[in-house]
């Protein structure tokens, strides 16, 4: 059986059928699932895609953390199930606290639209249990508010507890510690700034976040390795 | 009775602020070259029906912790009076 992934659609997201292509083009099937429902009518994996989730009123991802589909996305996330947010996707689970911190505005004050070089710092996530430590990735960044924020304390746990899944190689944005993605203690629950769909396919410049992909769907085949 | 809550959310202090730096940067063209730390937030307003300010307060409180606000980042200020109504 093919892995099927829910990519969640909340009014503003973008990027969804970019990731519904990405998916099928590696042999997954993908179905996209509205905001307001209330159940991922069994998939084994979540994707949040990109966009403005509800017009990022008030802040990015504030309002779309309390949409219905939400309690399910998390109690999939608690019974260890992939769930991967991509740019908006992450600022959505940062405000759901799936994941720990925020994404405040780029260092630069601008809207970032680039393709950058990100390393793969570490391999026990969903979203790179199939990648190499240490591979260099050419993936674009498209967003004003990726620059990663959290407390001393809890940069400690994530890097104590191999929970810093991927670095810029050369920080776009200030993001703290270079950081590109983070994951939950368990690996399942992965944010990241960088949208692996678009570098999917040679065509599109870069294929480079294929593996990213191939790890998701991976994940979602067998399951997410436990630290040990 | 009626509380209007008044609610001052703001960057914590470290974390950036673009509209406050481009603000910063306009007004001296203007000729106002006395003026620094500017930071630009948002003022939320609203009316919450409730016993007495202690209770408004308290409901207001735990509105900024749960979505007015991400203390990871903002901070929140509370001022809360008494709505008199017209003709009463």
């Amino acid at each position: 059986m093919s892995p099927h992934i829910a990519v969640v659609l909340f009014p503003g997201s973008n990027c969804e059928l970019d990731v519904v292509r990405s998916i099928e083009h590696l042999g997954g099937t993908a179905e996209i699932v509205f905001h307001s429902e209330t159940n991922l009518r069994g998939a084994d994996a979540v994707v949040i895609p990109g966009g403005f989730a509800h017009g990022d009123y008030l802040r990015t991802g504030a309002i779309a953390r309390f949409s219905p589909i939400m309690e399910a996305v998390a109690a999939h996330a608690r019974a260890g199930g992939p769930v991967v947010g991509i740019c908006n996707g992450f600022q959505i689970l940062t405000e759901a606290g799936l994941l720990p911190g925020a994404l405040q505005k780029n260092a630069g004050l601008r809207f970032l639209c680039d393709v950058v070089d990100v390393r793969v710092v570490s391999t026990r996530s969903a979203l790179t249990c199939s990648a190499e430590r240490d591979a260099v990735l050419r993936i674009p960044i498209n967003h004003f508010e990726g620059n990663y924020t959290c407390d001393a304390a809890t940069l400690e746990r994530l890097r104590a507890e191999d929970r810093v899944v991927m670095r810029y190689v050369d920080n776009p944005n200030g993001s703290l510690d270079d950081i590109a993605a983070i994951c939950n203690e368990s690996g399942n629950v992965v944010g990241l700034m960088p949208h692996p769909e678009r570098a999917s396919e040679a065509i599109l410049g870069s294929d480079d976040g294929v593996v990213l992909l191939r790890s998701l769907l991976d994940a979602a085949t067998q399951g997410v390795r436990l630290p040990g | 009775m009626k509380f209007e809550a008044r609610v001052e959310v703001s960057h914590l202090p470290g974390v950036l602020d673009p509209q406050g730096a481009t603000v910063e940067r306009a007004l001296p063209a203007l000729g106002y070259r006395n003026v620094s730390a500017i930071r630009i937030g948002k003022s939320i307003r609203l009316v919450v029906d409730a016993p007495d300010e202690a209770a408004a307060r308290t409901q207001v409180e735990e509105m900024c912790e749960r979505l007015l606000a991400n203390p990871v980042i903002e901070a929140y200020a509370i001022e809360i009076t008494e709505l008199v109504e017209n003709g009463r």
